[in-house]
């Protein structure tokens, strides 16, 4: 199993949690959070001066499935969350150890 | 019949005057939402503590002593609830014009219109010194300026009087119509004073003469306080007819609500335009501004002009105020809401333009005036400052700065989210 960790810009989260339901996702964790990347925040202005915003809002998408499933969801998600501009974030993948399904009880592949 | 017909022009000429009045008084409100607005989240107790603070000064000041000076009245105005009907009646039958005379109505209306605005005028300098100001000594300021600094700029002027028995400002053809610089500039050089002995806000200049940005907390605040600003102008300068119970009286007053109306328009509309060439944004702060701008600059004269000249002469006024707020910024003067810009240089504007379109009045006269005015309130303010300064501080330390002057002033926050009570 995986757990696929997505940085997406705010705007783009309805196109990727569309695009991973159609290839049968079961289900997403979203978290609003802040960062930078190489573009290190942005400036913007305040009756002429301006000023420097370190940390720009981002979408954080949290997915965990089954091996088979990898190539799709990279696919979806940088498709759907890809608008070619600077600040389009990344996908994280990591090995998950260990899914439990809390109320039955299954576990592994039949619990995400 | 024509002893009704008077009563009748007394009680709709005072009730115009109250009217106006409570009109005026509702601008505290517009300058405590601006201000707060335009702050740090942490500063805005505060700056709400000294806006209702400073209004209820005002309004007691003037009440014990600065009517008095500006209007040769009795302290404490003493015997201002007399009337005498017969009296009022024998002054309305000797006017010369008759029933298009000159405005006769009660003496408690007029300290009433006249209070508002020592408070509108003190409520400009409470922008100009936020987030770095003593809170104590900022209303020990306040007492002073609304009891002597103010009323006696304003004996030289309205009050009719010689400046120190030295000269006239009305017969130099000097005359400012609901006080772009008796109340607007003389509000400014007060604010100027104090900042310059105060200082810039910690961080706002960069060692190498850099700029930095300061944001306001709250801009919706700030847009409805200048709403607020905008409809209590009309009785501002409204009011300032002084007369609304005949004909021409009823139109020119008529005349005043639209001019000053367009005038904040066309200021609005040329600051919004000179941000979006300036900064390549639309600014709205500088809007805000550029609407107070254009209110301010036709104060001096809002009867005389054109429609159409009430909304260029409110235009000059919104692009002054952009130009102003980045040129005071380069002189390191830190003013966070741009009053001094707003109400001291579009003041002066004001000033220097009634003459184009109001023939009894002289560029001489309005230059001397404003000379006047600007001189004793900066130079007055400038040692009533000084001394607080040496006597009590007028600054918070750089750790209370830092902390918020909500903590250090006032003891609580204005939006406490994460604190449990005892």
């Amino acid at each position: 199993m995986k757990l696929v960790t997505a940085i997406i810009k705010p705007f783009k989260l309805d196109d990727v949690r569309e695009a991973l339901s159609e290839i049968g996702v079961q289900g997403v964790t979203v978290t609003e959070v802040k960062g930078f990347g190489r573009q290190k925040g942005h400036t913007e202005l305040y009756r002429g001066a301006e000023y420097v915003v370190d940390f720009l809002p981002k979408v954080k998408v949290e997915v965990a499935i089954g091996d088979n499933l990898l190539d799709q969801v990279i696919e979806s998600i940088t498709k759907a969350a890809n608008t070619g501009k600077i600040g389009d974030g990344k996908i994280f993948v990591t090995e998950l150890q260990q899914a439990i399904r809390i109320r039955t009880g299954e576990t592994g592949e039949e619990a995400v | 019949m024509e002893s009704n017909v008077f009563h009748l022009q007394y009680a709709i000429d005072t009730f115009y005057f109250l009217v106006c009045g409570a009109l005026v008084m509702w601008m505290a409100a517009g300058f405590a939402m601006l201000e707060s607005g335009l702050v740090r989240a942490k500063n805005t107790t505060e700056i709400l503590t000294k806006n209702v603070a400073l209004y209820a000064i005002a309004c007691t000041m003037y009440l014990v002593c600065g009517y008095a000076i500006m209007y040769d009245g009795a302290l404490l105005l003493n015997g201002i609830e007399q009337i005498d009907s017969a009296a009022v009646l024998g002054d309305f039958a000797a006017r010369e014009d008759g029933f298009e005379g000159g405005a006769i109505y009660s003496s408690a209306a007029d300290f009433f219109f006249q209070v508002v605005f020592v408070a509108t005028a003190m409520s400009i300098v409470s922008g100009a010194v936020a987030e770095r100001m003593k809170l104590w000594a900022f209303l020990a300021f306040a007492a002073v300026m609304t009891g002597v600094i103010y009323p006696m700029e304003g004996s030289w002027t309205w009050g009719g009087k010689d400046v120190f028995g030295l000269y006239n400002l009305g017969d130099l053809g000097f005359s400012d119509f609901a006080g772009s610089g008796i109340v607007h500039m003389a509000g400014a050089a007060a604010a100027l004073a104090g900042v310059l002995l105060l200082g810039a806000r910690k961080g706002k200049y960069g060692p190498n003469g850099e700029i930095r940005a300061i944001p306001g907390s709250n801009l919706p605040l700030a847009a409805l306080g200048t709403f607020i600003l905008w409809m209590g102008w009309f009785g501002f300068n409204g009011g300032s007819v002084l007369k609304l119970g005949d004909i021409a009286s009823a139109n020119s007053v008529a005349m005043v609500f639209l001019n000053t109306n367009a005038a904040a328009a066309g200021g609005a509309i040329a600051a919004l335009i000179t941000g979006r060439l300036l900064f390549g944004k639309a600014d709205l702060t500088m809007l805000l501004n550029g609407a107070i701008a254009g209110l301010v600059v036709i104060t001096a004269e809002p009867s005389t002009p054109s429609a159409l000249i009430a909304t260029l002469w409110g235009s000059l006024g919104g692009v002054t105020v952009v130009f102003s707020v980045i040129f005071l910024d380069k002189l390191r003067i830190d003013d966070p809401v741009g009053a001094i810009s707003a109400h001291g240089v579009c003041g002066f504007l004001g000033l220097m333009l009634v003459p184009l379109t109001n023939g009894g009045v002289t560029f001489s006269g309005q230059l001397i005036g404003a000379a006047t005015i600007f001189g004793w309130v900066f130079l007055a303010s400038l040692l009533v400052w000084g001394i607080i300064k040496a006597v009590m501080g007028i600054r918070v330390s750089e750790e209370d700065e830092y902390d918020g002057v909500d903590l250090s002033e006032c003891g609580m926050e204005a939006y406490p989210e994460f604190v449990t009570g005892k």
